[in-house]
């Protein structure tokens, strides 16, 4: 299951990330927010309007926004 | 030990390091720009509680030292010393927020890693306490090594104790510190979530207020209809709440006009005084209320952590123009002046995403074309209601901001498939806890923002009205002959006139539109000193502009006017910011000459329009 399919606010772990298909430097912002293989997420909202995009999600004490690419990239299992 | 000369505030972002830097060093601030970038440097003094005084440096907030936007590359170059003509910071204070130890410990350990001396300000305990969150600053010390000390820069709680743990940092002990330095960033984040685990004495899963707030203003319907509502709020408060100070401003220059003619000798320099200095100069600082009301919203918006939302919320919409919500944050800024916008796309690091918002900045209604429009609309839109608390002159207000806003989405659209064609960008960004807007910081900005303010009217719009006073006043009209029109500004304003006319604009405003380059808001005063010269008595001296532009002016003339300002290319200082941020003149032609073509089509088709509607 990738991050983008997950129900709300289930918690996950990220188990693995397809860096090759994000850009270089927003690999590097994910992995400096701590976004990466092994942290617990969850996603606490998802869209506005009929949309799917952008993707608020909650890691730590922290709520991160990101974009339906990037969570697709992401491999996660519930925990 | 050696003496302490400078220190630097680092961290992450949202840290809350701007509210302790301004609660150290209160209003004695520095805001310039680094050599060579056009990064913010903030620096103050503090003393510490020897007398010694300490140049304190406020550094981009960063999230680690390898950088991904050109704010941390700056963090990383001053931090390592590299950067030239800097001083490499003889402390650090790292500001770490509390309730987030276990992703702030990631960077912080990497700092105390490069092995100087350190000291960690724990920062707004009392919010991670509101999140059931007590930590232990002794444990924390401990497992890091250095000293710890637990802060609330917004209520000024923990500033002495700061104060006198940077006067003793300079002894400090560095034997463990290279280990912390060889740690890979993996190894780091595992080491920050063990530390930060040990130093939390409890943790209830209290329910987060940031959380609940979430549940409403991110809500997919209901956020959006809060933030438009909320901008519509602003709009509206910008033209009701300034009006009393408005009528304090202009009655106190009035009396200055009053006082200047009862006692100065009648000549030269009396006239240049009072139809030069006071009715120029005035008719723009008349505007201040306006832009100080604009700019409170803006940080209230900022510091209370709603504008990271407000992008969040933007973000599908600008996604549809090939942005992201985080254009909305410099979009947002431009409102008030597009400098500080185009200065804050730094934090945007799509280099093609960066250059678009750079060349649509210009299309947000700044606060130097607020004065524009409050004139014209206050000369030719009545001053009715349309609904309850709705009235005529806001609404069209608010649709000329609408205006350059869908202008601003389109002319994007179209840059993005043209000229800064490339792949979509994407948009992460770190939501930040809630928090009252500190008053204290609210007022430190307001101060700074509306000084720029005053200063360039007291500078570059003082100086183009009375070069343009002078223009309009020689050489002297025969007898018989209108002074405008035997000036040399009348003499330009003809042959401008000639282009112009097709699209509605009269002499005058011709005229208006070549000082303007200067400063937006300069066309104001330069309509207002035009029609001042051309007073042929002192009664038609006395009376205000409004009732001048009314006479002379038909609505469609007016109604093109506006249109024209809505793009209004014309600024110098936005020209001179958008060629440094983008390292040549091949960008700020583009963008002069896309907004030009927009502004005079957009005036002709508004007047040609009108004037076929019979208006």
């Amino acid at each position: 299951m990738t991050l983008d399919t997950l129900p709300p606010l289930t918690r996950a772990e990220i188990t693995s990330v397809d860096w090759d298909t994000l850009a270089p430097d927003e690999a590097k912002r994910l992995r400096a927010l701590g976004i990466d293989v092994g942290a617990r997420v969850a996603i606490a909202h998802r869209g506005i309007f009929l949309g799917k995009d952008p993707i608020a999600i909650m890691i730590g004490r922290m709520t991160v926004a990101l974009r339906r690419v990037h969570a697709q990239a992401m491999t996660v299992k519930e925990v | 030990m050696s003496t302490l000369r400078t220190a630097a505030l680092v961290g992450n972002p949202n840290a809350g390091k701007s509210a302790l830097f301004n609660a150290l060093t209160g209003a004695r601030q520095k805001i310039a720009n680094y050599p060579g970038v056009t990064v913010e440097r903030k620096s103050g003094r503090m003393v510490l509680p020897s007398g010694e005084p300490v140049e304190l440096v406020d550094l981009p907030g960063s999230y680690s030292l390898d950088p991904s936007s050109p704010d941390e590359e700056v963090t990383r170059r001053v931090v390592m010393g590299e950067f030239e003509g800097e001083a490499t910071p003889d402390l650090f204070v790292i500001v770490v927020d509390a309730a987030n130890l276990e992703q702030h410990l990631v960077f912080a350990q990497e700092l105390i890693g490069l092995g100087k001396s350190t000291i960690i300000a724990l920062n707004m305990v009392d919010l991670a306490e509101r999140d059931g969150l007590v930590i232990d600053p002794a444990a924390l010390s401990d497992a890091l090594g250095v000293p710890v000390v637990p802060t609330v820069a917004v209520r000024k709680r923990g500033l002495e104790p700061l104060a006198e743990a940077m006067e003793g940092a300079g002894s400090q002990d560095m034997s463990a510190r290279h280990q912390v330095a060889r740690l890979t960033l993996p190894e780091r984040r595992l080491s920050a979530r063990n530390i930060a685990k040990g130093a939390i004495i409890t943790e209830s899963a209290a329910h987060q207020l940031h959380a609940k707030l979430d549940k409403v203003l991110l809500h997919p319907w209901l956020g959006p209809v809060i933030l438009f509502g909320l901008l519509f709020v602003i709009f509206q408060a910008v033209f009701a709440w300034a009006d009393p100070f408005i009528g304090l401003i202009e009655g106190g220059i009035e009396a200055a006009i009053g006082f200047v003619e009862a006692t100065m000798a009648e000549g030269f320099v009396r006239d240049l005084i009072t139809q030069g200095l006071l009715t120029g100069v005035g008719s723009v600082v008349v505007f201040l209320p306006q832009i100080v009301i604009l700019f409170a919203f803006i940080l209230a918006m900022e510091q209370s952590g709603y504008m990271a939302r407000a992008a969040f919320i933007m973000d599908r919409l600008m996604a549809y123009v090939g942005l992201s919500g985080r254009s909305f944050i410099p979009l947002l800024s431009s409102f008030a002046c597009a400098i500080p916008g185009i200065m804050a796309t730094r934090s945007i690091a799509d280099p093609k995403d960066r250059l678009t918002t750079i060349l649509i900045a210009p299309l947000m209604t700044c606060s130097a074309r607020l004065p524009v429009y409050a004139v014209i609309i206050g000369a030719f839109i009545p001053a009715t209601t349309v609904g309850p608390g709705i009235g005529l002159q806001g609404l069209v207000l608010f649709g000329l901001y609408l205006f350059g806003i869908v202008g601003a989405m389109l002319a994007a659209l179209v840059l993005r498939r043209t000229v800064t064609k490339g792949e979509a960008s994407g948009f992460i960004m770190e939501m930040p806890r809630y928090q009252w807007p500190p008053l204290r910081d609210l007022a430190i900005g307001l101060w700074q923002r509306a000084w720029v303010f005053l200063r360039r009217a007291g500078t570059i719009i003082f100086m183009a009205t009375v070069v343009l006073w002078l223009l309009l006043s020689f050489p002297k009209a025969e007898p018989g002959e209108s002074q405008v029109d035997a000036s040399f500004a009348g003499q330009i304003a003809d042959g401008l006139h000639v282009v112009m006319e097709p699209i509605g604009f009269n002499r005058e405003i011709s005229l208006a539109l070549v000082p303007a380059m200067a400063a937006r808001e300069v066309a104001v005063s330069a309509l207002a000193t035009t029609y001042a010269v051309d007073a042929d008595d002192e009664d038609a001296q006395a009376e205000g502009l409004i009732p001048r532009l009314q006479a002379g002016w038909s609505l469609p003339t007016a109604l093109a006017f506006l249109a024209w300002f809505v793009f209004a290319p014309q600024c110098l200082s936005t020209i001179a910011v958008a060629r440094r941020e983008t390292n040549g003149w091949k960008w700020p032609l583009v963008m002069v000459g896309y907004l030009f073509g927009l502004a005079y089509i957009f005036a002709g088709i508004t007047y040609w329009t009108a004037t076929a509607l019979g208006l």
